[in-house]
């Protein structure tokens, strides 16, 4: 044995010494010094957070009609990350699945490719971490046959997923006004702090209509549930939880038949429009008591709000929110801005009053004036001589209103009208139409509400300046001897901001530079018929908790006293119910048997310059106590006698059940109190009303 | 010759000693067995305590690490830990069997087992052979038992270099010459093959250790620092050529690396790392207690019962526990080193060397891994992973250990 071998064991024994305490002391390091940091590394690892959404509340009509329900609903979804990292990635699983949930192969391609620049619209919108939702309502053996076959079938799940319906009560599908879910955006969770499961079926958002409007109300607050994982990430037991508070139910004003009357009347309106040679692409109409709830809003084109679950497709996209197609997505009642026509000739007389013109006073009917250079007849009739407001009104004679735009357009402060700013005052005439409520929102419970327009000095300084000022479209395409539009863009690029004695005429009976919504006029007219109160119009009635507890009552608030005097609105009521018996809308109303319910209008009719006329019914009723509003308005279609006067009618009929409709309020009367909602969930009409069957 | 002195019954009428005067009186078994050189107190018993420590926690940790997954597929949740029971109980008969060979015995049986294990490892890569996480390196036997003879190159590696160098011996005049450059050659030329098989499987920790302890072996051989000096050279070279030529498979060189920055990306190797030191550290002073370990029992560290057993001794039995088992390996390692030292040839002295080597080197990378200082590589924890073959494997060097430890020198 020689001594080297020794000598160099002793080396060993260091080395091994050396390993040993450098073990020990990493041990101690790892296990006793950092105990903590890894504790809760581990925690990290092993918990999941797990959102429990809650239920979405539902959305009621007055009577306590589902007119949105929210259940849970086999659903298929498809884990677009993991499954395009597949060998041969997506489309053979796709082209599989897509006959086996009864779509074409395309369309399911189209719904679960991720939007992004240069991808067409039917996209996922939602986060690409999350299963795409493809198919819902799925029966239990298509669920069973992608569940069995993994081989087949990677990263496609079913699994039950809340679902919204719209079971559209008497056909009512006020699609616009209920606005729709779509899967929420990475800035919507962080701006509103939501809490999200990961799941695009779950995560959803309303996005328009009282969906988006009451949404943190509908949505409630969602549930945490702690759950241990393994590291295959399989759930296996709960820690703690926090259950989900389900989202309040919102009972609406709305009628569901009211709803279903109106948007048949301008279906029927419409189509009777297109008959006579005209093309009319949207139209509204709004039904409201006096008191400011809505209780239908029909806007034309409708849709089906079941294309919003499980992605829309292109061909969906493009009908939605396609020109071509009148845009159903948009809610025109709210949206639409179109020239009232002669139904602003209340706004005109009261402004005429106000400024010191006698109620009872006799204004000239020439067959035209000329003003500003310009002459303005009265709309195809002869001289009527001298009449009475109430005369004027029931023919709607438009020179009286021509004439007196143009004395109160002298009377005004005459200097402010070539101030080119924003602060230059209210005009005498247009100073009213605001008071009407014009020209601003209402402040209706809907997210998307357009201001319409009112000519004033303010508004025609922007409205020049956005078009004109800087060398925009006007100064562009305007000629100084070119076509009737050109000359006029010459014109406008010039002078636009200048507020002349022919747009103030013309102002005056509805037409030029004014524009309204249909809920606009419609509450107008609601303040016209009450008495003077302006109000903010109101959907919801009230929010109910999930155990049946009415949580916020929701009335609509008043926005302003009219500045016209009692005896003043009582004049052009009666007035309107003469133009229904014996004026423009008589033949419109001709047989209807106005002795059970006595109707009274004013018909409009706007010639908007390149396209057809515009027709327009303002109404409300009973005339001697009025309680309903009712309002059309059909764009591009005609004269306001023939097309939104017939389908005011229609409405009507449907409210008190004449002409062999079935009165959709029973006495007359919309209900007063709320209906009850259980806790369980049943629904029980208020007193005296009935459900749909 | 303990317990076998030759017993005369003559019975002449010479006045001869009587009968049996100077035999050794008839003796009990257990007198027998507990003579002054029996093979009982020739047993080195602080080296069969640790082992027999260390097994006993490693049959617990198996349980426990395999308990609930087994249980949550509906199996018999005791069945790994009932395997590996059984493999220490074959393991004990086998070192007992080889601690009763003699050092001739040993060395005469040490081509033959060479040989075989040669046999075994080319038949891996035969169709004999199964694969198993990416390596071939396992014979499946009837009956659903699967042999490691990678596991069995390190005892064959042992026996061969330590014979190697002790015939070097036998023909020189001088028993403590230096070994000469052939028997280092020829050291090598028996190591290689084993190496090369081991690496070819692919089992990248085997050859290390295959490595490790044959250089320590060449080294304690007593070879010339200069011939050491020049093989470490071309060994080295060696290594960068093999680098440069990409012979390393990229998953080996990313788990060389990975221990560097566990977090950096969660590839396989890193995220073993990193969980297997989040259950360690996890564990505190005292830990979580046997089966109540939770990143155990969600099994977040894969190989848990196998190369990453020491995790679940970290976590369940907390810094008490696995600083008991570094002890006791500690023990193992240093006993066999004074085994070593205490060798009355040098062939004792390179076997127990070397095994003290192959579980000294495995004991710290395998509980290094876990802990963030040495790769992940697969290399069980001595005595303590779950595995038949690395069981009889540890258990025959043991034995060979106690052999050794019989023929220790009296006098130094």
């Amino acid at each position: 044995m020689n001594v080297s071998s020794r000598r160099r064991l002793v080396l060993l024994y260091l080395v091994v010494a050396a390993m040993l305490i450098t073990l020990g002391g990493r041990l101690w390091y790892v296990q006793v010094m950092n105990t903590t940091t890894y504790r809760n590394l581990a925690e990290q690892n092993q918990t999941r957070d797990v959102i429990v959404p809650a239920v979405r509340g539902q959305i009621t009509d007055d009577v306590g009609n589902r007119l949105i329900t929210n259940n849970a609903a086999l659903t298929v979804s498809v884990d677009m990350m993991e499954l395009s990292r597949r060998p041969g990635g997506a489309a053979p699983v796709l082209r599989r699945l897509a006959p086996l949930l009864g779509i074409s192969a395309t369309v399911l391609a189209e719904e679960t490719r991720q939007c992004m620049r240069g991808v067409p619209a039917p996209c996922w919108a939602g986060s690409p971490y999350q299963p795409i939702p493809v198919a819902q309502h799925v029966p239990d053996q298509v669920a069973l046959q992608i569940l069995e076959q993994r081989a087949q079938f990677p990263d496609v799940s079913a699994q039950v997923q809340p679902v919204t319906q719209y079971p559209e009560p008497y056909g009512a599908d006020p699609a616009q006004v209920l606005g729709y879910l779509q899967p929420i955006t990475a800035q919507e969770i962080k701006s509103r702090h939501l809490q999200v499961t990961g799941f695009s079926g779950v995560d959803l958002v309303g996005q328009a209509g009282l969906e988006a409007q009451y949404d943190s109300q509908l949505r409630g607050k969602a549930g945490t549930q702690v759950v241990s994982v393994n590291a295959a990430g399989d759930v296996t037991g709960t820690v703690r939880q926090t259950p989900p508070v389900n989202g309040d139910d919102l009972v609406t004003s709305l009628n569901a038949q009211v709803q279903a009357d109106a948007q048949n009347a301008l279906d029927a309106a419409v189509a009777k429009s297109r008959s006579e040679g005209n093309n009319p692409r949207q139209a509204a109409a709004v039904v409201m008591t006096t008191t400011g709830r809505v209780v239908a809003m029909a806007s034309y084109p409708d849709y089906d709000p079941d294309v919003w679950t499980g992605g829309i497709s292109q061909q969906e996209f493009n009908y939605l929110f396609g020109a071509g197609s009148g845009a159903p997505v948009i809610n025109w009642a709210t949206m639409g801005q179109w020239a009232p026509g002669s139904t602003w000739k209340i706004t005109s007389t009261v402004a005429a009053v106000d400024n010191g013109y006698p109620l009872g006073g006799s204004y000239d009917c020439p067959a035209s004036v000329n003003i500003g250079g310009h002459n303005f007849i009265n709309d195809g009739n002869p001289s009527e001589g001298p009449m009475s407001f109430t005369e004027a009104l029931i023919q709607s004679c438009d020179t009286v209103y021509y004439q007196l735009g143009y004395d109160m357009y002298l009377s005004d402060d005459t200097q402010s009208n070539d101030v080119t700013s924003p602060n230059a005052p209210v005009q005498k005439m247009q100073k009213t139409e605001l008071a009407f409520g014009f020209g601003q929102p209402t402040g209706i419970d809907l997210p998307e509400e357009n201001p319409g327009s009112v000519p004033t000095r303010e508004w025609l300084y922007y409205y020049w300046k956005d078009n004109a000022y800087a060398g925009q479209d006007w100064c562009k395409y305007g000629k100084e001897y070119g076509s009737y539009v050109q000359q006029i863009e010459w014109q406008d690029c010039r002078y636009g901001n200048v507020w002349e004695p022919g747009q103030a005429a013309i102002a005056a009976i509805g037409q030029g530079y004014v524009t309204v919504t249909p809920l606009q006029l419609a509450d107008a007219y609601a303040a016209l018929a009450n008495g003077g109160t302006l109000y903010s119009p109101r959907i919801g009635e009230a929010l109910i908790s999930p155990s049946g507890k009415v949580v916020r009552y929701i009335n609509p608030p008043v926005v302003r006293r009219l500045p016209a005097s009692g005896y003043t609105l009582a004049y052009i009521r009666n007035a309107l119910a003469g133009v229904v018996t014996s004026g423009t809308a008589a033949g419109a109303f001709g047989g209807f048997p106005l002795s059970k319910v006595c109707v009274a209008g004013k018909t409009g009719t706007a010639q908007v310059y390149g396209t057809q006329a515009s027709s327009v019914f303002a109404s409300f009723a009973p005339c001697g106590d009025p309680k309903y509003v009712v309002v059309a308005m059909v764009p591009d279609s005609g004269f306001g006698a023939d097309v939104a006067a017939p389908a005011v009618r229609q409405i009507w009929d449907g409210i008190f059940g004449l002409e062999g409709h079935n009165a959709a309020v029973p006495g007359g009367a919309v209900p007063s109190a709320l209906p009850r909602i259980t806790a369980a969930g049943a629904i029980q009409a208020p007193a005296g009303y009935t459900r749909e069957p | 010759m303990a317990g076998r002195s030759p017993v005369s019954y003559s019975s002449g009428g010479l006045a001869t000693p009587r009968p049996g005067a100077f035999a050794g009186r008839p003796r009990s078994l257990l007198t027998r067995a507990f003579a002054r050189n029996s093979a009982l107190r020739s047993t080195d018993w602080i080296l069969n305590a640790a082992m027999a420590g260390l097994s006993a926690i490693g049959v617990l940790l198996v349980w426990s690490a395999t308990e609930p997954a087994l249980r949550a597929a509906g199996l018999n949740p005791r069945a790994y830990m009932e395997k590996q029971l059984a493999w220490v109980v074959i393991g004990l008969a086998l070192m007992a069997g080889v601690s009763l060979l003699g050092g001739r015995r040993l060395q005469a049986l040490a081509p033959a087992f060479y040989g075989a294990t040669l046999l075994a490892l080319v038949a891996v890569l035969s169709p004999l052979g199964s694969q198993v996480n990416g390596a071939r390196a396992w014979i499946s036997l009837p009956g659903g038992f699967q042999v490691e003879p990678s596991e069995f190159a390190k005892v064959a590696l042992v026996l061969m270099v330590g014979r190697v160098f002790s015939e070097s011996r036998r023909g020189v005049a001088r028993p403590a010459a230096v070994p000469g450059l052939r028997s280092v050659l020829l050291a090598l030329a028996c190591a290689a093959p084993l190496l090369a098989l081991v690496a070819i499987e692919p089992a990248l920790g085997g050859a290390l250790v295959l490595a490790v302890v044959a250089a320590t072996m060449i080294v304690l051989s007593g070879a010339r620092l200069r011939v050491v000096a020049a093989l470490a050279v071309i060994v080295g070279g060696g290594i960068t050529a093999a680098g440069g030529l990409h012979l390393l498979k990229s998953y080996q060189l990313t788990r060389l690396t990975s221990f560097l920055h566990p977090h950096a990306k969660l590839s396989a190797a890193g995220y073993q790392a990193a969980q297997a030191k989040i259950a360690v550290g996890s564990g505190g002073m005292f830990g979580t207690g046997l089966f109540h370990g939770q990143v155990v029992a969600g099994n977040f560290v894969p190989s848990q019962q196998t190369d990453f057993i020491f995790t679940v001794a970290g976590e369940e039995l907390g810094f008490v526990g696995a600083i008991t088992i570094v002890f006791l390996l500690g023990v193992v390692i240093v006993r066999a080193l004074r085994i070593a030292a205490r060798a009355d040839d040098l062939f004792g002295l390179l076997v127990a060397s070397g095994i003290a080597v192959w579980f000294g080197f495995q004991s710290f990378v395998n509980v290094g891994m876990t802990i963030g200082i040495t790769p992940v590589t697969g290399i069980p924890l001595p005595f303590v992973s779950y595995g038949g073959s690395a069981i009889f494997a540890d258990m025959i060097a043991i034995g060979l250990l106690q052999s050794v430890h019989r023929r220790r020198r009296v006098f130094d």
